[in-house]
This record gives C-alpha cells, sequence and structure tokens, in this order.
C-alpha cells in the first residue's frame, strides 16, 4: 500500500545543504507494522514526515517516490495533501504534551480532527471524541472531554493523542516514537493499545523508534536506517537472528543482555555521519570493522546497492560479495 | 477569581497611596513657589505671604499631604481662612495656577487623551500584528526582510519628527488635513466621526509608526516561534485548513505576549502622551500635566500623576485577567 522509492530530503542551512535522507527505500503492506529503527539522526522522523507530506511548502528538497494505494504523494499539492493527513494517514508524535494544543480541550482537539474530514455537527463531532476516548482506554470518557492536555496525566495524554490520530480510521498509522517520552509501564500499554486498535481496524503501522525491545515486541518486520539510507530490512526474526549489515550487527551486539556475565554493552565505534558532508562511498564505511575485507577501497569509494534476495534486503558490499563472517547468534 | 479581583484591587489602593506620597514628597524638594507663582508680577512679600496662607502651603508637610488624602474620601474645604469654599468629591484641590477645580479639569482634558489613545491603539495594533504575522508567514523572503527593514526604521523615528514631517506635508504642504482642533472631543460630537477621525489623524499616525514598529518585531518573533511548536506539525498532519492552522491554532497560541505588551501601553498612553500632545497641540492629559509641572502646580501634578498610575495599574490588572481567559493552565488556580 505504501512505497518509498529512493527518497531524499536535503534542508538548506547557512554551512550548505543537510542530507537528511539519501535514497531511502520502504515498503509496508496493508494491515502490517514495520519498526523504523536507527539512532539519532538517521532519518527516521524525517521519513515519517516526508510520508506526512510535512515538507511541502517548506524550504526542504525532495526528490524520489512515495506512492500510497497508487497516488504520488510527491506530486500532490498542499491541498490535495490535506485529504489524505488525517483521513488516510495518521500521526502519533513522541512527546503528547508539546503536540497537543494547550488552549485546547483534548476533546475538541478530537472533533476538529474529524469533522475536517467528516460532515457533521459539533455535538456529533463531540460525540465521537467521547467514543474514541472510551476506545482508547480513558476512564469517564465523558467528562474527560471537557478536560485540557495539562490536566491528562503523560500515559492518558498519548491516549488522546493516538485517539487523535485514529478518530477517522486512517489506512496507515505514522507513530514517531510514540512511548519515547514516556513511564515504562505506560510504555507497555500503550503498545498493547496500538496492536489491539491495529488489530481492530487493520490499518497499517509504522513504528518509528530507537528501542529494538519495542521492535520485537510489536513488528512484523525491521527497517533500519542509517545516514538517511534503509541499510537493512527484514523480518523481526531474520533481523534479531541473522542481521546482515555491518551496522546492524553493532546495534545487536550493542543491546544489554539479561543473561550476559559480561556487564559491559559493546558500543559501536565512531560517530554518526556528518549530514552536511557525506563520503562518496558507504555512508558507514569508516565506523564499519568489516570495510578493509573488501577489496580495492570499493567501500570507501562506491555507494553500495540495496541488495534484495527474497524478503531480506541490506546494503553492503561485503554482504554482496559474502566477505562477511557468518553471524552469531545474539540475544536468547 | 473573584477572590483574586478584589486582592488586586487593594494593592493597586495601596500603590496608590505609595505614588501620591511619593510624588507629593518629590514636590517639597522642587525648586518652585507656588505662591510666588499664583500671586503674579507685582507682588509684595505680604501678598505673597497671604497667597501661602491661602493655598494651605503654610501648614506643615504631613498635614498638607491629609488634607489632600481627605480630597478623595470626601468633600473638603479650600481657601483662605474665613473665605472657605467647599470642594467637592472627588476633591483634588484647586490650580494654584488658574484656580480652576482639578476634577473638572481633568474631566476636561481626559476625553482628548482618550481619542488620541483609542485611534492610535486600534491603528498601531492592526498594522503592527498584521505586519508582523504576514512576517512571520513569509519568514526570510523579500516581504519579511522590507517589514522588518520598515520596523527598524520605525522604531527610531522619534515622535517629535515624524509628528513635524506629518504635520508639515499634509497640513502645510498638501493641505489635505486641517490643523488639530481643541472643537473636538470625541467622535459622539457635531463633528461626528469623520470630523473626530480627520483631526486626530495624524496625531495616530505619529504613534502608530512607533509602536507598530515595536508590535511587528514582537508578533513576528513569536509567531515564528509558535510556528515551530509540535502542536503546529500536529494541526497540520490533522489535515486542517492554512487558515485553520495559522489562526485557530497559531495565533491564538502566540497572542499572549502581545495581549501584555498592548495592555501595559494603553495603560501607559491613558496617563497623556506627553510630546504627541505637545506637537499637535492636544490640550489632553499630557499637555495638562507638562504645563503643570513647570509651574510648580501641585494639585495639578498630583491628579495627573495618581490617574496614569491608576491607569497602568488598572490595565495591569485587565492583563492579568485576560492571561485567565486566553490560557486554560492559568485557570486552574
Amino acid at each position: 500500500m505504501l512505497s518509498v522509492k529512493n527518497l531524499s530530503v536535503q534542508f538548506p542551512t547557512d554551512d550548505g545543504m543537510v542530507a537528511a535522507l539519501n535514497g531511502m527505500d520502504l515498503q509496508l503492506h496493508r494491515g502490517e507494522t514495520v519498526g523504523l529503527v536507527g539512532e539519532s539522526g538517521s532519518g527516521k522522523s524525517v521519513t515519517s514526515q516526508a510520508i506526512m507530506g510535512l515538507f511541502k511548502e517548506t524550504r526542504a528538497k525532495i526528490s524520489g517516490e512515495i506512492t500510497f494505494e497508487g497516488t504520488d504523494l510527491l506530486a500532490l499539492s498542499e491541498d490535495r495533501m490535506r485529504t489524505f493527513r488525517g483521513k488516510k494517514i495518521g500521526m502519533i508524535f513522541q512527546d503528547p504534551l508539546s503536540a497537543m494544543h494547550p488552549f485546547y480541550t483534548v476533546g475538541s482537539q478530537i472533533a476538529e480532527a474529524y469533522r475536517v474530514h467528516n460532515k457533521v455537527s459539533r455535538k456529533a463531532a463531540k460525540q465521537v471524541a467521547i467514543d474514541m476516548l472510551a476506545r482508547v482506554g480513558i476512564p469517564d470518557p465523558k467528562k474527560r472531554v471537557d478536560n485540557y492536555p495539562h490536566e491528562f496525566s503523560g500515559g492518558m495524554r498519548q491516549r488522546a493523542m493516538i485517539a487523535m490520530a485514529l478518530v477517522c480510521e486512517p489506512e496507515l498509522l505514522i507513530a514517531d516514537e510514540p512511548t519515547t517520552a514516556l513511564d515504562v509501564t505506560v510504555q507497555a500499554q500503550i503498545l498493547d493499545l496500538i496492536s489491539e486498535l491495529q488489530a481492530e481496524t487493520n490499518s497499517a503501522v509504522i513504528f518509528v523508534t530507537h528501542d529494538l525491545g519495542v521492535v520485537a515486541q510489536l513488528c512484523q518486520r525491521v527497517v533500519v536506517m542509517y545516514g538517511g539510507q534503509c541499510v537493512e530490512q527484514a523480518s523481526v526474526r531474520e533481523i534479531f537472528t541473522a542481521p546482515s549489515h555491518p551496522y546492524t550487527r553493532g546495534l545487536m551486539a550493542s543491546m544489554p543482555h539479561l543473561s550476559g556475565e559480561d556487564d559491559r554493552l559493546t558500543p559501536i565505534p565512531g560517530s554518526p555521519p556528518a549530514l552536511l558532508d557525506l563520503p562518496s562511498g558507504c555512508i558507514f564505511a569508516d565506523r564499519c570493522e568489516f570495510a578493509a575485507l573488501v577489496p580495492d577501497n570499493r567501500c570507501q569509494n562506491e555507494r553500495p546497492q540495496l541488495l534484495v534476495t527474497g524478503e531480506h534486503a541490506a546494503r553492503c558490499h561485503g554482504h554482496e560479495m559474502s566477505l562477511l563472517p557468518k553471524t552469531i547468534k545474539v540475544g536468547a | 477569581m473573584i477572590g483574586f479581583l478584589f486582592r488586586r484591587l487593594g494593592a493597586m489602593l495601596i500603590l496608590l497611596l505609595v505614588v501620591s506620597f511619593i510624588t507629593f514628597t518629590l514636590f517639597q524638594f522642587g525648586p518652585a513657589d507656588p505662591a510666588a507663582a499664583s500671586c503674579g508680577q507685582e507682588c509684595t512679600p505680604e501678598r505673597v505671604e497671604q497667597a501661602r496662607i491661602a493655598l494651605g502651603l503654610d501648614k506643615p508637610f504631613f498635614v498638607q499631604y491629609l488634607a489632600f488624602l481627605s480630597g478623595l474620601v470626601g468633600p473638603r474645604m479650600l481657601g483662605a481662612p474665613g473665605a472657605e469654599q467647599v470642594c467637592a468629591w472627588p476633591c483634588l484641590g484647586k490650580s494654584f495656577q488658574t484656580n480652576e477645580n482639578v476634577t473638572d479639569m481633568i474631566a476636561n482634558a481626559l476625553p482628548y487623551t482618550v481619542s488620541l489613545t483609542v485611534g492610535a491603539v486600534v491603528l498601531w495594533t492592526v498594522v503592527g500584528v498584521g505586519m508582523g504575522l504576514f512576517a512571520a508567514l513569509r519568514k526570510g523572503k523579500l516581504a519579511d526582510r522590507l517589514i522588518v527593514g520598515a520596523a527598524s526604521f520605525g522604531v527610531s523615528l522619534p515622535i517629535p519628527v515624524t509628528g513635524l514631517v506629518l504635520l508639515l506635508v499634509f497640513v502645510g504642504t498638501l493641505g489635505w488635513l486641517p490643523f488639530t482642533t481643541n472643537a473636538i472631543r470625541s467622535p459622539f460630537g457635531e463633528a461626528g466621526f469623520f470630523g473626530w477621525t480627520t483631526n486626530y489623524l495624524l496625531a495616530w499616525i505619529a504613534l502608530a509608526v512607533l509602536f507598530s514598529a515595536q508590535y511587528v518585531r514582537i508578533t513576528r518573533n513569536n509567531m515564528i516561534e509558535t510556528f515551530s511548536e509540535d502542536f503546529m506539525r500536529t494541526a497540520r498532519a490533522k489535515g486542517l485548513s492554512r487558515g485553520t492552522i495559522v489562526f485557530k491554532h497559531g495565533v491564538r497560541a502566540g497572542i499572549t505576549p502581545i495581549v501584555t505588551m498592548l495592555g501595559l501601553d494603553l495603560g501607559a498612553m491613558l496617563g497623556g502622551a506627553v510630546l504627541t500632545e505637545q506637537i499637535f497641540s492636544v490640550p489632553g492629559l499630557g499637555f495638562t500635566a507638562v504645563r503643570a509641572a513647570t509651574s510648580g502646580d501641585l494639585p495639578v501634578t498630583m491628579a495627573i500623576t495618581m490617574l496614569a498610575a491608576f491607569f497602568i495599574i488598572l490595565f495591569n490588572v485587565i492583563v492579568d485577567v485576560s492571561y485567565a481567559f486566553i490560557d486554560p493552565r492559568v485557570r486552574v488556580n
């Protein structure tokens, strides 16, 4: 239903163009949950905002392709894009307190989201908001509908945010780190809520996170991002048991183990790429412990392609030429 | 809310008392001798002494101050012993200079200042906030740069300069507008709304140039900040129209500092716009205050100072109350 191909997003700054996305690829099927993982600055949020069309009428330069149900979203005008936002594609943001308007009641904000796309009276929309609050598990929704966001707890706010994003029953939900700002116990509740609602509505979900534990719990497929590219995508099982890309291997190795005797985590050496001045070769090459195994300095000189083998895809010369050591099982 | 208002009103009274005491005290150290000034050119020491007694200036400082305060509570007696006259409540005394009742003088001058303030405030709010919002929406583009440039220019134009240039061009050279007349005090008089507008228009513009420039800056900066807030992204992600996003979500959230500034400016303006009233010969509070202060006219100076303080404090309270209407987070307590 959603296909992102070779998507590039660049932001002009005083220091030059910042290349936030450099040929991002992403495929999503109906009813599927895909985890979009990567470290800060890898382009997860930029990808989701580009799908929402939030860079239209900004100075960002976009190229590539975003197709949603056969419609080329990049070609749409801001006005046509509005008919998709909220209605066909919903979005949940990281910090529900700042993502909700402080001066309007929770109910009116949910009702507003419904009324943009449905011709109903204020009263009917409020009833929809009450029903929606009940659906996301807010106790006493009739009373709570008239509360302001600051009168809600963090977890309730995120529930309300989910209600707002899902009130028009979009076919695609983009959840941009929806649990990062929440307590761990509340995180689990929110994750349960999202998967419950997804099961009810059969919508597809892009779950943006840097928490691999959340991915394992919620997603069927994982897209690993690095330097504004998809470096690897595979089913959750494959990613955890047989990661191909050296960066994904590094991510797995840097995860804490409950059973491990060794208390120290294994970090990936080096730091994320400077998006102002990307290398012409593989973006991960200067941090990659296997780059030396590839002959002719290919990793330094040539940008690898995303090699698709069945359901598993990776962007790595070493993997393509089968030069990488076999993956050791990680985790338990 | 009621309790809050009562507390604020109490604080307001205390503040006014302090202001009056300070003004009264400062006056004692001033160089002016009201008694000598009031008895005119050919004055003998005996007549100065008589005037001093008639004005009550022979009495000790605290007695004078308490006598002044008593006029705020009820009627008081004024004049030389044996020839006292009743001064009805609220009595602010009589002018040392003209022997007019100060309350009447204030009542006379206030409509001019209100006329000046109302028009100028409307003009600068519409122009300043409108252009500031427009600039914020066009951030970094040519229109934005032009507006910001114009605002930096406007904010550095002093009223005497703009005022005199406007008068010279529109009254003098072009003759499009009449020179300001004392005859028009309000839009409800004989001259009607049109006459009132043309009479005060140049003064409004002179004030608006200066104030709009400040409002452009504060509005632009605030709106740019507001537009980058997370909830603005949410509004867009809901599929709302541009107008709804900008006004219902953006302006509503970014308006608070503008309301604050507007309230404080309104309060200050109502106390009299000294320079503008001088240049456009508007006999309002500012005009009267300058004349009173330079001639040692204590009752008039006291009255206008206290009135100005009253307006400033009053609008501070109004601003505080308006917060509760704008921002529900303030309402909780």
